[in-house]
C-alpha cells in the first residue's frame, strides 16, 4: 500500500469510528486513538501540504456541484424556486425529492460551470432571499415529516450593498435557528467549500458530515491573510494555521463523519463520489430515522451548545 | 510660517499619508475634545454632535442597573489556545496583553442584576477586548446567561459590541453561532423575553447569530450593523455605497430594528420594555 492509500484506509476507519454516537467527539477508545496517532504520524510532514491540497481541491473547477449530486442520487425531483417575498436566489437550489425510496427535503449551494451561469448564481453566495427559501422548504420538511439534507458549497454569502439592505445577518441567524427548531432528521454535508455563516445558515443538522476534500472554515484563508498577515498572498500560511481541512474539523468534533472521495478528488469520477455521497447520507438517515422527533431537536441543540474549548 | 521640506524618504514615496491619529477622547465627528471626567459624565456621548463613543462594558452595567445590583456570572471561563494559532504573534500572547490592558478576562461580561428593581440578565460586550471578536468563551458565557435567565425565570438582556468571530480559533469560533443560536432557542421555548441592543459596531459573525434573534431590537446612532462591512463590500464588489451604508439609521428603515435609542435614554427604554414584558 503507497502511503496515499494507508491514509485514505485509516481516514475512512477512523470516520466509520467517530460515526458510532458512543463515540462522537470523545475518544474513550484505544482503537480510535491508536488510529488518530498513526494518522498524526503519517501526516506530520505533510500536513501542512495537505491542507492546502484540500483548499485547492475543494474549489476545482471539475469539483461536482450539488445539482451533479441531485441528478444522480435524487429521484422525482422537484425544484422549489422563490422565497415568496422578493425573489429566486440561484445560489441556493432547494426542492423535494425521492432519496433511497423517501421523500426528502433538500437544500444546496450551487455554483456555476461556465461564465454565465456563475454569474447568475453569483458564484454559490446567497443573498438573504436564498436563506428565507431555504427556511420556506424547511417548513414544509417539518409539517410533512420530510429529512432534510443540506448539500454546502459556497465561499461565504454574499457582500453586497442590496444584500446588507435585505438584512443579511438576521437571515443567516434565522436560517440557524429554524434548523435548531426542526423535529426531522437533518444530515448535512460539506461538499466543497463551508465559507464561514454563508455554510454554517444550512448545516445547523444532526449530523454534519464533510467530503476528504472539502474545507469548512470562519474565514477564507485568503481574508484572513489579509486581516492577520497584511497580505492576501499568505493564504498558505493562514490556512495551515487555522486547519480548515476535515480531519482538523473531525479531531475538533466540529463534524460527525468524514465521507471518502474517488482517488485524487472527487473531480475525477462524479459517479464514484455521488455513490459514496449516497451511502453515507442513507445511513446517516437511518440511524436517525427512529429517534422521535423531540429527541432528536434536544441532542442537536446538545450537540451544538458542547462545541468549544475554553477554561 | 512653515519651512520648506526636504522629503528623504525613499521607501515610503507612494505610500498614503499615515492615518491622523485622534486621541480617543476628540470626537471624530466634530473635534470636540474632552477630559476623561466629562465623556464619563456624558455617557461618552459627544455634547456637542451627538457621536457615541464606545462605552466599556462595566460602565455601561454600572449605566443600566440598580447601584450595586450586579453580581457577575462565569467569570472564571476565559479562552483557550485549541489551535496553537500563530500569525505575526502567538494567539496567547494577544490573549494576555488583551487581559492586561482591559482588565477584563474576556470580550464578555454576563451576570444578574436589577434595573429600576426589575430583576434581569445581563450579557453585555466589550470591543476593546481584542475587537469584541467571539470565539469559544463568548460563546459560553452567552449561553449560561440563558441559562440563568431561563432558571431565574428574569428576562435577557444583551448589549453587542463585536467585528465578529475570532479568527484565531478557526472553525471553532464559527460553531460559536450555532452554539449561541441553540441557546437562544432555548430562551425562546422557555417564553423569557430577550431585549438586544446593538451598539457599534455589531457585525459578522455576532450578527449572524444571537444579536439578531432578540424579542426587540435597539441600536444606538451612528452604529454599524452590517454582516460584511463597507469597506469589505467595496473591495469585493466595487459597488458604490450610500452614505448610511450599515449604520443603524439605514438598518432602522430597511426594517431590521426596532428603534435607535439614544444612550441617555436607553435606562427608561428598557424599564419600560422590562414593564410590559413583567
Amino acid at each position: 500500500m503507497t502511503e496515499k492509500d494507508q491514509e485514505l484506509n485509516l481516514r475512512q476507519r477512523l470516520s466509520g469510528l467517530s460515526r458510532l454516537p458512543l463515540l462522537r467527539g470523545v475518544r474513550v477508545n484505544g482503537e480510535s486513538e491508536r488510529l488518530e496517532r498513526q494518522l498524526e504520524r503519517l501526516q506530520a510532514d505533510t500536513s501542512d501540504e495537505a491542507i492546502w491540497r484540500s483548499v485547492e481541491l475543494a474549489r476545482h473547477a471539475d469539483r461536482p456541484y450539488t445539482m451533479d449530486y441531485v441528478e444522480r442520487f435524487i429521484d422525482d425531483w422537484v425544484e422549489l424556486h422563490g422565497d415568496r417575498g422578493r425573489a429566486d436566489d440561484g445560489a441556493l437550489v432547494t426542492g423535494l425529492g425521492k432519496l433511497d425510496g423517501r421523500t426528502v427535503a433538500l437544500i444546496g449551494h450551487q455554483k456555476g460551470r461556465d461564465v454565465k451561469e456563475r454569474l447568475d448564481r453569483q458564484f454559490g453566495m446567497a443573498y438573504p432571499e436564498g436563506y428565507h427559501k431555504a427556511m420556506r422548504v424547511m417548513e414544509i420538511a417539518e409539517r410533512f415529516g420530510f429529512p432534510v439534507i443540506s448539500l454546502i458549497d459556497t465561499p461565504g454569502a454574499y457582500p453586497g450593498v442590496a444584500a446588507e439592505q435585505h438584512g443579511q445577518g438576521g437571515a443567516i441567524a434565522r436560517s440557524q435557528a429554524e434548523m435548531a427548531r426542526l423535529t426531522v432528521p437533518t444530515v448535512a454535508c460539506i461538499i466543497g467549500e463551508g465559507g464561514s455563516g454563508g455554510a454554517v445558515a444550512i448545516a445547523v443538522s444532526d449530523r454534519v458530515l464533510m467530503q476528504e476534500h472539502a474545507i469548512y472554515s470562519v474565514i477564507t484563508p485568503e481574508g484572513c491573510a489579509a486581516i492577520l498577515w497584511r497580505d492576501a498572498g499568505e493564504a498558505k500560511k493562514a490556512a495551515a494555521a487555522f486547519k480548515p481541512d476535515a480531519l482538523h474539523c473531525l479531531e475538533l468534533g466540529v463534524i460527525d463523519g468524514i465521507v471518502a472521495e474517488p482517488e485524487g478528488g472527487a473531480q475525477n469520477d462524479h459517479d464514484e463520489a455521488a455513490r459514496l455521497l449516497r451511502t453515507a447520507l442513507v445511513e446517516n438517515l437511518e440511524e436517525l430515522e427512529d429517534t422521535p422527533g423531540e429527541e432528536l431537536r434536544r441532542r442537536r441543540r446538545a450537540k451544538f451548545r458542547g462545541m468549544g474549548v475554553f477554561a | 510660517m512653515s519651512e520648506a521640506r526636504i522629503d528623504v524618504q525613499v521607501e515610503h514615496k507612494h505610500a498614503p499619508p499615515p492615518a491622523e491619529k485622534k486621541h480617543p477622547n476628540t470626537c471624530p465627528k466634530c473635534g470636540s475634545h474632552y477630559r476623561d471626567d466629562e465623556l464619563a459624565a456624558a455617557l461618552w456621548v459627544c455634547s456637542h454632535c451627538g457621536h457615541h463613543f464606545p462605552m466599556r462594558a462595566r460602565a455601561r452595567i454600572d449605566w443600566y442597573t440598580d447601584p450595586g445590583s450586579f453580581m457577575e456570572e462565569a467569570a472564571d471561563v476565559r479562552s483557550e489556545d485549541p489551535l496553537d494559532f500563530f500569525d505575526l504573534r502567538p494567539y496567547a500572547e494577544r490573549l494576555s496583553e488583551a487581559e492586561l490592558n482591559t482588565g477584563l478576562n474576556e470580550a464578555a461580561l454576563i451576570g444578574q442584576a436589577t434595573i429600576d428593581g426589575h430583576p434581569v440578565e445581563l450579557s453585555v460586550m466589550d470591543f476593546t477586548f481584542m475587537g469584541g471578536s467571539m470565539g469559544s468563551a463568548v460563546g459560553e458565557k452567552f449561553s449560561r446567561a440563558c441559562d440563568s435567565a431561563i432558571e431565574r425565570g428574569v428576562p435577557l438582556i444583551s448589549v453587542t459590541s463585536s467585528g465578529g468571530a475570532r479568527m484565531q480559533e478557526g472553525i471553532l469560533s464559527l460553531m460559536q453561532l450555532p452554539k449561541t443560536v441553540c441557546a437562544v432557542e432555548d430562551l425562546h421555548d422557555a417564553h423569557i423575553p430577550m431585549i438586544t441592543v446593538m451598539a457599534h459596531p455589531t457585525t459578522a459573525g455576532v450578527l449572524a447569530s444571537f444579536a439578531s434573534l432578540g424579542d426587540v431590537t435597539i441600536a444606538e446612532p451612528g452604529a454599524l450593523i452590517a454582516f460584511t462591512g463597507p469597506r469589505v463590500v467595496q473591495q469585493t464588489t466595487r459597488e458604490k455605497l450610500p452614505d448610511d451604508f450599515g449604520l443603524a439609521e439605514q438598518n432602522l428603515r430597511f426594517g431590521h430594528i426596532d428603534a435607535i435609542v439614544p444612550r441617555a435614554e436607553q435606562r427608561d427604554h428598557l424599564t419600560r420594555l422590562l414593564r410590559l414584558f413583567a
